[in-house]
């Protein structure tokens, strides 16, 4: 049998959780970045691995691994006029589920949890379909929940990848 | 495009402009395999992707599927990925080991063979008594018609006759010499860990691209110009340069002048070489500590020599394009008219200091992963190329005027007159028309 975390932690918690994850899909689908880099703390980090067994990003090859500086230059470069790959534009719908808190720290109110994400995305007459593993370590601030990692373990991870990701999952 | 039972593969290709076949017909893509990819030397690995006995991954050649190995005895092999028996399949896994027995075994019927491709045993053998040695060559896995390795790079032709590997890589040698000199072993090593993208593209359009100096500050601009707005935000947000990714990034929009200063080298079988534009030898700690590891293994004179070899990337047709003072490699692996795979790979200088491999390892992430900010606009490109290639109407041809008649040759060698000439372009598909019509 699995460890029952869920019994451990308030029913508070895994609502909070529950709605910051739920968020920061929705800010992801409707492309507010400004909100999305909002959501990390000041050394957040977004990866994702190239392997499920990896356990450091440094000095590794990854398909993703961003600090605040780079997403904010990925986000420059989508919103830039001549992002020629974004001419034709995508939209993409997240659906975050399966919201298990994996540990709670009693002093601080930080939060590990694990959650399933499934992701369309729309572009030129095509539509891609990714899902994976979100593992979020989150940190509890007066203003909510921050990032500190966004880890995204994708079930196609070897690929062949069709295109690129353009920006996040 | 339905094929054309009419098409003369000699008269799509004209000194300044080529036939939009040649990208779209199904028909003169099943004639390049054949030709091109089954006759010529083609990238497979590296030796450091199979370190243990046992250990394989599978790729293409062509139509064919191969898998490198290492046998018990330490030899690396190319095998067809062929059951002699019925057919299937041997590895279905893009790489792993073959266990403690070092056997490949069919799922099918479980014949088991040597990493050489040798038949080692199989259920119920009494059953071939009188009737088949189980020594005959048509009850092996086949081995490439040839393989030859150089400097650590494995290759593989599927065609008994031709040029050795040596004489047919002539100046695209550069690549791999010049990888392995910047290590003061000599060697490279490579990181287990490959890329691969789907291209809706030709593969021609991805090699031609690789060259193609008058791009990147149109196609990357977007890229560029957020790369160097971070360089800015970073220094006034942490008081420190921001880490050398950016730079490469924001390189690629250089004024066009810079671009067509380069200059870039055709050598006979339709290689290439691009002189380099990147700043790799700025006086910081990592570049001095990597010139005093080669100088205290070939002295400074020979240090020197080997950090200024400036070449940035280099095109060894048909299937591969190389980056050498960044350590990597995309492999182009034909799928359809208009469809390439790209297999993508960096590599460790061994010897050299940690932060030479972190340059390369940033290079990789930001131009070559999954998730690269530059090739999305390139990959965009190649789809809109090849889907307005593929336009019964608009136009036949593809126009390859820029500088034609103005690089000068000396020995079968071409040196463009300026950065921008289509010289890449036009030396790739005179190699092209050669291999296709076999030199008539």
């Amino acid at each position: 049998m699995p460890k029952d975390n869920a019994l451990n932690t308030s029913a508070d918690t895994q609502r909070a959780v529950e709605q910051f994850l739920y968020q920061q899909a929705e800010i992801l689908d409707d492309r507010r970045w400004d909100d999305w880099l909002e959501l990390f703390t000041a050394d957040g980090k977004y990866w994702m691995p190239v392997d499920p067994e990896q356990v450091t990003g440094e000095r590794v090859p990854n398909i993703f691994y961003e600090d605040v500086y780079l997403m904010d230059m990925r986000i420059r470069r989508v919103e830039h006029p001549y992002a020629h790959s974004q001419m034709a534009g995508h939209r993409t719908s997240h659906t975050v589920s399966n919201v298990i808190i994996q540990s709670e720290d009693e002093a601080t109110g930080d939060v590990v949890c694990t959650s399933r994400f499934h992701m369309v995305e729309y572009r030129l007459d095509d539509q891609r379909y990714f899902g994976g593993k979100y593992t979020h370590t989150l940190k509890k601030t007066e203003g909510g929940y921050r990032i500190q990692l966004q880890r995204v373990d994708i079930a196609n991870v070897e690929g062949p990848f069709d295109f690129v990701m353009q920006v996040w999952l | 495009m339905p094929k054309d039972q009419n098409l003369d593969i000699g008269s799509l290709v004209e000194p300044d402009r080529v036939h939009k076949a040649c990208y779209a017909d199904e028909e003169v893509f099943e004639q390049e395999l054949k030709n091109i990819f089954h006759k010529s030397w083609i990238y497979i690995g590296h030796e450091s992707q199979v370190p243990n006995p046992g250990d394989y991954w599978t790729t293409w050649v062509g139509k064919e599927r191969m898998i490198i190995c290492r046998a018990e005895d330490g030899q690396v092999h190319v095998l067809y990925n062929r059951c002699p028996h019925r057919g299937a399949l041997i590895c279905n896994n893009l790489h792993g080991n073959s266990g403690n027995k070092k056997s490949f075994r069919c799922p099918y019927h479980a014949w088991q063979f040597a990493m050489d491709g040798s038949l080692r045993n199989l259920p119920m053998k009494e059953g071939y008594d009188g009737i088949i040695d189980l020594k005959d060559p048509q009850l092996q896995m086949r081995p490439a018609e040839r393989q030859a390795n150089y400097r650590g790079f494995i290759f593989a032709s599927l065609s008994e006759d031709g040029p050795d590997l040596e004489t047919w890589l002539g100046g695209g040698k550069v690549a791999f010499d010049d990888i392995c000199n910047r290590s003061p072993e000599g060697e490279a090593e490579i990181v287990a860990n490959c890329f691969r993208i789907i291209q809706h593209s030709n593969w021609k359009i991805f090699l031609e691209n690789q060259l193609d100096a008058v791009h990147p500050s149109i196609t990357h601009h977007s890229t560029g110009d957020a790369a160097a707005d971070m360089q800015k935000v970073y220094k006034d947000k942490t008081g420190e340069d921001a880490p050398m990714g950016y730079q490469f990034l924001a390189d690629f929009t250089l004024p066009f002048e810079k671009w067509d200063s380069l200059s870039t080298i055709g050598h006979p079988y339709g290689h290439n070489v691009l002189a380099g534009y990147m700043g790799l030898r700025p006086r910081d700690p990592v570049t001095i500590a990597h010139e005093e590891a080669l100088t205290a293994v070939h002295g400074e004179e020979r240090m020197d020599e080997i950090l200024s070899t400036n070449v940035h990337h280099v095109l060894v047709y048909p299937c591969l394009s190389v980056q050498p003072p960044l350590q990597q490699l995309r492999a182009v692996r034909p799928l359809a008219a208009n469809k390439t795979l790209t297999e993508i790979w960096h590599f460790k200088l061994k010897g050299a200091p940690e932060g030479i491999y972190d340059r390369s390892l940033a290079y990789y992430y930001h131009v070559n992963a999954p998730s690269t900010m530059v090739n999305a606009d390139d990959l965009n490109n190649f789809r809109a190329c090849q889907d307005g290639l593929e336009l019964d109407g608009g136009g036949d041809w593809v126009s390859l005027h820029r500088n034609v008649g103005q690089d000068p040759v000396v020995d079968g060698v071409t040196t463009s007159v300026t950065g921008m000439s289509e010289q890449p372009m036009r030396n790739m598909f005179a190699a092209w028309q050669e291999y296709m019509t076999g030199g008539e």
